[in-house]
């Protein structure tokens, strides 16, 4: 077999972080790669050389022997090769067609959309990927956009598909279908390289393991089988990970957070809470279960004054419903956002501000008319190493962040208020096996101090093994809820496709 | 051609000083072309060159007029920088800089106070009111967008023609002298101190200093201070300055602001409330560009008159930006733009320091370009 591509001693450099360092990778043709390592051990990077978003420092790229240099990704995708970012990069208010042809020369001037429609069924034909060429943008699932993104990139004749952390955002259906197209690809002679912090998505596609640790490679292209989730993960963090967190048993205090009857409008003004009831005691973990799309955002949003609503969000006895957002962070409401950059953070602004965003109100960052920076600059200090935050210094930019070091300045932030209810949404998406046990102990100890917490999550283990109690949502209501020592798979998801009730 | 330019995006950052030197070269870059272009139509770049120079910072009396023209840049170019920290696009500086103006004048002319009042009641009331005035005039745009989403570019560029033209129809009609298009002079106690107002005491001091002293400021040319214009209102700027510095970068509402500019979304997440910030944020930057109104009428003109100002408010734009939103460096941009705008009064073709200001935010607008992007040669 032809190596489709050969990176030779590929060292990128920013000021003050060495994010690949004489990194070697070769992939085969017709082969799934993965790439692993910690957040921030320089993944996107790397791959951002491949497709010509970056320039290295130095060293070699190889495409099909033929060696190469990319100013641009234009220039990497006349080699064939492609990039499905993690954020997407879609037109919302376009169809998918029009956003496949997007940018290209061939449609001139007059556009014959339907002719060009069947070409993309054609192309989903080939490859199972099916969205509806005439469908906006904006009326498609996740799981759907992502179906657009690859079929953009496989329009364009790629051969080479660079996958950053396909699955972070998907439910665990999607990610079955995504594996089975990832294979259908590599059948058709695609080759591609792939980013994923699940490690049993590892072990199950991917045919070579190549593992990055602080810019340098520690396993370079060693065969996947064989390999297991643990090993793996020693293999990223240089220790052995403790899979699961110790939960202590613990009475529940007082209901903190009562919500009753809530009815909602999603972006779209489509009702997406319908009727939804549920509580939250002190020193309590709720995980909420549910297939992405089912409410959970809007839940969240209605929660934190973020979403207007009718019914009632009640918490320590205050109103919250309809109340502005301040109402719910001062009532001491903490929140993890589903959407670190577009939410979460601001992404010109440094470490420190980021950090401060719910405490420069108050004592002792706010004073009066002023902010205490050396303080705030102090504080954040003391997250970074706290959480492990990987950054030349608190002055850094939240843009110049990796994915999950983004995700661990808002978990800093939102932990380190000692919020009276933390609203988790996705909280461990894109942190490496690492950082998962640790936010998994942080956030047992909120639990422990006395918090009540709000867990969605698409990670069914992840609310097994944390939640108290576990509520079943779908179509914007709760199907039911149980202690987690009567759960199991089956009965969640029966109840997620909303087949069965049980009452509590 | 065997030669092509491509553009790479940029990956790290560029370093802090940058963008100031882009700044620096969009100017440089502005004069070389304006140079060639007066070469082109037979003029003699260099002589005009020395001519601007000398002109505008050849003495002290001269360098004392352009003050006087940099003290409105400075505080309309500090408007400008507010807004735009808030990415809200302030275009409306103009009519602000008129309302202050206006509403400043109305203390001599309503009157407000009996006329014999002590001059720093006067000035005192008459700041006020021009920071009414101009906060009135921001607040309009600011509650159009916070309330229903009206562009302020558009509200606050036509707010412009309102300000302008309301001030003509007082001018024109009611507080007239003898017809011509201005109001009577104002009462000295309306008037801001001048440097030239301390030329008599400074005399009488300087004959009984010791020669040595006398000499040395007859030697850098500072011993006719009588005729000098500049005015209080360039500490008005300075002391400005240095508030509208720390309330950015230091207060609380600063950080609000920069939060909003840089990602509403976080910012309604974090609590804030936007529609306030914005109208705030607008009537800030309203009530600088009426201070520079207020200014201009008690310390230049001393009446309320058609045309007081040759569009500072739209000077400021360009102020800001080639400042890059950094209240310090206003001051020497806005000292540029005020030796431009003084010397070009007197130069021909007369459109020749508009040019300039042209060129300059044309090259302005095109470096930001280096900023995001490097530009190589290749093959
Ligand atoms: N544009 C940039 N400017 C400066 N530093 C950067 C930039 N992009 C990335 N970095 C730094 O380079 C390092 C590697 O980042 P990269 O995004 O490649 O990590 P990653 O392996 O993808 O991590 P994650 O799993 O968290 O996504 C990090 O320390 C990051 O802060
Ligand atoms: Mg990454």
């Amino acid at each position: 077999m032809t190596n489709a591509v050969e990176m030779q001693n590929v060292t990128v450099r920013f000021p003050g972080v060495l994010a690949n360092d004489q990194v070697n990778l070769t992939l085969k043709q017709g082969e799934i790669h993965a790439l692993l390592g910690e957040n921030g051990a320089g993944k996107s990077t790397l791959m951002n050389v491949l497709a010509g978003l970056y320039k290295q420092s130095s060293g070699t790229l190889k495409v099909h022997g033929q060696p190469v240099s990319f100013n641009s990704p234009k220039d990497a995708i006349a080699q064939g090769i492609g990039m499905i970012h993690q954020h997407f990069m879609l037109v919302p208010t376009q169809t998918v067609t029009e956003n496949i042809l997007l940018g290209l020369d061939d449609p001139g001037f007059a556009l014959n959309l339907p002719r060009y429609d069947q070409k993309v069924l054609d192309l989903q034909a080939q490859f199972g990927l099916h969205v509806d060429p005439a469908a906006k943008i904006w009326q498609l699932s996740v799981g759907e956009q992502q179906r657009v993104e690859i079929l953009k990139v496989l329009y364009r004749g790629a051969d080479i598909l660079i996958m950053d952390e396909p699955t972070a955002v998907l439910a665990p259906q999607e990610i079955d279908e995504l594996m089975n197209t990832m294979r259908s690809m590599v059948a058709l002679g695609k080759s591609i390289i792939f980013i994923s912090h699940k490690l049993h998505e590892v072990t199950a596609v991917a045919d070579k393991v190549t593992v990055l640790r602080k810019g340098v490679v520690t396993a370079e292209g060693i065969s996947a089988k064989g390999l297991t989730p643990a090993k793996l993960a020693q293999l990223m963090v240089g220790r052995e990970v403790v899979f699961s967190v110790k939960k202590k048993a613990q009475e529940p205090g007082d209901v903190v957070l009562s919500v009753n009857d809530i009815h909602a409008e999603n972006n779209k003004g489509v009702p997406a809470l319908r009727g939804l009831s549920l509580d939250v005691r002190s020193g309590e973990i709720l995980g909420i279960a549910g297939v992405t799309g089912n409410g959970q955002s809007e839940l969240a949003e209605v929660i934190t004054g973020l979403r207007s609503c009718t019914g009632r969000v009640i918490i320590n006895d205050e109103e919250i419903a309809n109340r502005p957002p301040i109402r719910a962070i001062e009532s001491g409401v903490g929140h993890i956002p589903e959407d670190r950059s577009k939410v979460g953070t601001a992404p010109n602004l440094s470490i420190t501000r980021n950090t401060i965003m719910k405490s420069y109100r108050h004592e002792p960052i706010g004073n009066g008319w002023t902010i205490n920076f050396v303080k705030a600059r102090q504080e954040a200090r003391q997250l970074k190493d706290k959480y492990a935050i990987l950054a030349p210094s608190v002055k850094t930019p939240a843009r110049n962040l990796s994915g999950g070091n983004l995700q661990k300045v808002i978990l800093a932030r939102e932990i380190s208020t000692r919020p009276k209810l933390l609203v988790a949404m996705q909280p461990t998406r894109g942190l490496d096996v690492g950082a998962i046990e640790a936010v998994q102990t942080l956030l047992l100890e909120q639990r422990e101090a006395g918090a009540a917490i709000l867990l969605i999550s698409e990670e069914l283990e992840e609310l097994l093994s944390l939640s108290d109690r576990i509520a079943v949502i779908s179509h914007g209501k709760i199907m039911g809820v149980m202690p987690v020592e009567e759960a199991d798979v089956n009965k969640i998801g029966l109840m997620m496709v909303g087949s069965e009730t049980v009452n509590n | 051609m065997p030669f092509k330019l491509v553009l790479e995006k940029r990956v790290k950052d560029v370093p802090p000083w940058y963008p100031f030197a882009t700044s620096i070269g969009s100017v440089v870059i502005a004069f070389i072309i304006s140079g060639l272009i007066l070469k082109l139509i037979g003029g003699q770049p260099l002589e005009v060159a020395r001519y601007f120079f000398t002109a505008a910072f050849g003495s002290w009396a001269a360098f004392s007029d352009t003050l006087v023209k940099a003290t409105p840049l400075i505080l309309v170019g500090l408007a400008c920088t507010v807004a735009f920290k808030m990415k809200l696009w302030n275009i409306g500086a103009e009519g602000q800089f008129y309302m202050g103006a206006f509403f400043a004048s109305l203390v001599v002319l309503l009157p407000i106070l009996p006329p014999d009042s002590p001059k720093i009641v006067v000035i005192g009331a008459m700041m006020v009111m021009g920071m009414i005035g101009g906060a009135i005039w921001g607040f309009i745009p600011g509650y159009l967008k916070a309330r229903f989403s009206i562009n302020e570019i558009i509200s606050t560029l036509m707010l412009n023609y309102v300000a302008i033209l309301w001030n003509n129809f007082w001018i024109f009609n009611t507080w007239s002298d003898a017809g011509f298009q201005m109001t009577p002079t104002f009462p000295k106690s309306a008037w801001l101190t001048r440097v030239t107002d301390y030329a008599r005491p400074y005399k009488a001091f300087m004959q009984n200093t010791d020669s040595g002293l006398t000499r040395f400021l007859e030697s850098i040319g500072l011993e006719r201070i009588s005729g000098m214009t500049l005015h209080l209102g360039v500490v008005f700027g300075l002391i400005a300055v240095v508030i509208v510095w720390w309330l950015l970068e230091r207060s609380r509402w600063g950080y609000e602001v920069a939060l909003i500019g840089d990602n509403p979304h976080a910012a309604r997440y974090a609590g804030l409330n936007i529609a306030r910030n914005i109208i705030l944020v607008m009537m800030v930057s309203g009530a600088l560009a009426g201070l520079a109104g207020m200014s201009e009428v008690t310390g230049v003109v001393h009446r309320l008159q058609e045309r007081i100002s040759p569009g500072y408010g739209f000077t400021g734009i360009i102020i800001a930006w080639l400042a890059k939103l950094n209240p310090f460096a206003v001051v020497p941009v806005a000292i540029l733009f005020g030796g431009l705008i003084l010397a070009g009064r007197e130069i021909q073709p007369s459109g020749l320091a508009m040019m300039l200001q042209g060129f300059i935010l044309f090259m302005i607008i095109s470096s930001d370009v280096l900023l995001r992007y490097k530009i190589r040669f290749s093959k």
